[in-house]
């Protein structure tokens, strides 16, 4: 039980984040027409890929020097990572484009 | 960061602050179609934006940078992976949106994964607790949507054997376990987390076998949100308050999303999960419902439908799977030109994914003003002259008015009943997902047009053209 509070102040900020988050996606999100449905699903798996940002800190202080599983493990992080980000943006910006030359 | 504030980590937190609320403004502007494509921009550049800030200006604990070499490679590594990702995004038809969807979330849910796999052997890293989930959901999050995408594909089939409900309670338990154990023990042998990662994998995998198509909107939304919660996990290990809001937001969204699913099909996000259609309901719903099927000929339909003033078509996954999106879309022209008022009805599940009808028809240049949705077209409904069903079923379902037996109960429907003359384009009489009778089929308005969809209004396209 100690360690759980111990957890939550010495985590206080990222909990502050994490809760008020919820709050701003859900604000953020609702009301949506459901034409947007996917894109927008599309679009937040593309958001999601900002684990490259981790797959990058991981790849980038790793020992290039001596062969490890764990820079084969982070060259597919950031590949991986990269995939969702640009396959994930693309394929929005694809989807969205076939709404909008509607409108003329 | 021992050696103090610095201007290039002042510089890099600033532009996570900057990257994070791109990420709020785009998905805002998603969520309206005229600023759509708009949010799609700003959310991406956000992130190039702590792509690149990271790369340059990232400092591990020691204060030292990212050396050279290292940035050399990743900047490969992310040209690679860019050029493959885009390639795939622009190539891919339309109509197979849904696996790509699937696909990219996987990659999502994988990165994630690995991250924390490596995280687990960092001794610097102190938060066992946020590595151990992110590993656990964004394996589910790499497994579940692989088995999404292979069902979407047509690789992979159904299991609906009851013995998958008892195993998927089984194998969450031992993951519970195991991750709890892990968490309390002191001195982890490191090979525990290859165990846990291996029944999550596995859990993935069992969870979504047994979901049908119809709950396929249900299950990629849910598996979307934990690519989110699982990517903010890891932003939880850097303290990296970019991560963990982009994170959130999108776990956030994707469960809004799975919630607006689940209460489309009127149905608890438990009971998805488990999987209740199909079992017990069955023999109680839709009970000797049986009449006569009455047939119309092509040139029938036809003039039917020329000579009607307001017609709806009510499109299902048949539309999907047989192409007939372009087809369909001609018709209506072709309709339209000779005055008869043509809309669509959009069901919020109809489909594979949440709005797939909608990114279906937009591809065959439907205008989006023609896509109705089910609560503003139904008070319409009793002023149509024609209702054309192209391959939905269940959706149309009056069982789930008033058959209190039926599995799909309570269920909101497109009121197709209460059309003038109802037509039902169909492949043959087979049933629908929930495997129930729909009496729709019997009622006296309606005339079923049996065939391939494509085919079938190809025919009735070259027929109007005749008339």
């Amino acid at each position: 039980m100690e360690n759980i509070l111990v957890f939550i102040y010495n985590n206080r900020e990222p909990i502050f984040i994490i809760i008020l988050s919820v709050f701003l996606g859900i604000e953020v999100i609702s009301n949506v027409p459901s034409v947007l449905h996917t894109p927008l699903m599309s679009g937040a798996n593309a958001i999601s890929g900002v684990i490259i940002i981790g797959g990058i800190i991981l790849l980038g202080h790793s020992d290039l020097t001596r062969f490890s599983a764990n820079l084969v493990l982070g060259i597919f992080a950031v590949l991986f990572g990269t995939l969702n980000v640009a396959g994930g943006f693309v394929v929005t910006d694809r989807m969205l484009d076939m709404f909008k030359k509607k409108k003329k | 960061m021992q050696s103090g504030i610095n201007a290039g980590d002042i510089i890099l937190e600033l532009s996570y602050l900057i990257a994070a609320i791109l990420f709020v403004i785009g998905l805002k502007l998603l969520s309206h179609p005229e600023s759509a494509k708009r949010g799609n921009l700003w959310a991406a550049s956000g992130m190039v934006l702590a792509m690149i800030t990271t790369l340059l200006l990232h400092r591990d604990e020691a204060g030292a940078g990212i050396g050279l070499s290292n940035i050399i490679l990743i900047v490969i590594v992310i040209a690679i992976g860019t050029v493959t990702g885009t390639v795939i995004a622009r190539k891919v038809k339309m109509t197979a949106m849904p696996q790509l969807v699937s696909f990219y979330n996987a990659t999502g849910g994988a990165a994630s994964a690995l991250v924390a796999l490596m995280e687990f052997s960092n001794p610097e890293n102190s938060s066992t607790l946020v590595t151990l989930l992110g590993l656990i959901i964004g394996s589910i999050a790499f497994s579940g949507s692989m088995i999404a995408y292979g069902k979407l594909d047509g690789k992979v089939g159904d299991i609906f054997a009851p013995v998958m409900k008892y195993l998927n309670l089984f194998l969450l338990a031992v993951m519970i376990g195991v991750f709890a154990y892990m968490l309390i023990a002191i001195n982890i042998p490191q090979w525990f987390i290859y165990v846990l990662l291996t029944i999550a994998l596995v859990y993935g995998v069992t969870f979504v076998l047994p979901i049908g198509g119809a709950d396929m909107p249900v299950v990629i939304s849910l598996l979307n949100s934990f690519t989110g919660i699982a990517a903010a996990m890891a932003g939880f290990i850097y303290q990296n308050q970019a991560m963990i809001l982009g994170g959130i937001l999108v776990g956030a969204a994707g469960t809004i999303l799975t919630i607006l699913m689940c209460e489309a099909m009127n149905r608890s996000l438990l009971n998805v999960i488990i999987g209740a259609f199909g079992g017990g309901g069955v023999a109680a719903g839709g009970v000797g419902e049986t009449g006569n099927i009455k047939e119309i000929s092509v040139n029938d339909a036809a003039v039917l439908l020329s000579y009607s003033r307001k017609v709806v078509i009510i499109p299902g996954y048949g539309l999907a799977a047989a192409q007939a999106q372009h087809i369909c879309s001609e018709m209506d022209n072709l309709l339209s030109g000779n005055g008869v008022e043509v809309k669509y009805a959009i069901h919020p599940v109809a489909g594979r994914m949440p709005g797939h009808m909608n990114v279906l028809l937009a591809e065959a240049d439907v205008p989006y003003d023609k896509l109705v949705e089910m609560d503003d077209i139904n008070p319409d409904m009793p002023k149509t002259d024609v209702a054309v069903i192209i391959g939905a079923n269940d959706v149309v379902n009056p069982a789930a008015l008033d058959d209190p037996g039926s599995p799909i109960y309570g269920m909101p429907i497109i009121k197709a009943y209460e059309a003038k003359n109802i037509i039902v384009m169909k492949r043959g009489m087979g049933k629908g997902y929930a495997a129930i009778e729909n009496k729709l089929f019997y009622n006296d308005k309606t005339r079923m047009l049996f065939g391939n969809a494509k085919d079938s209004i190809q025919k009735l396209v070259t027929e109007i053209k005749g008339l």
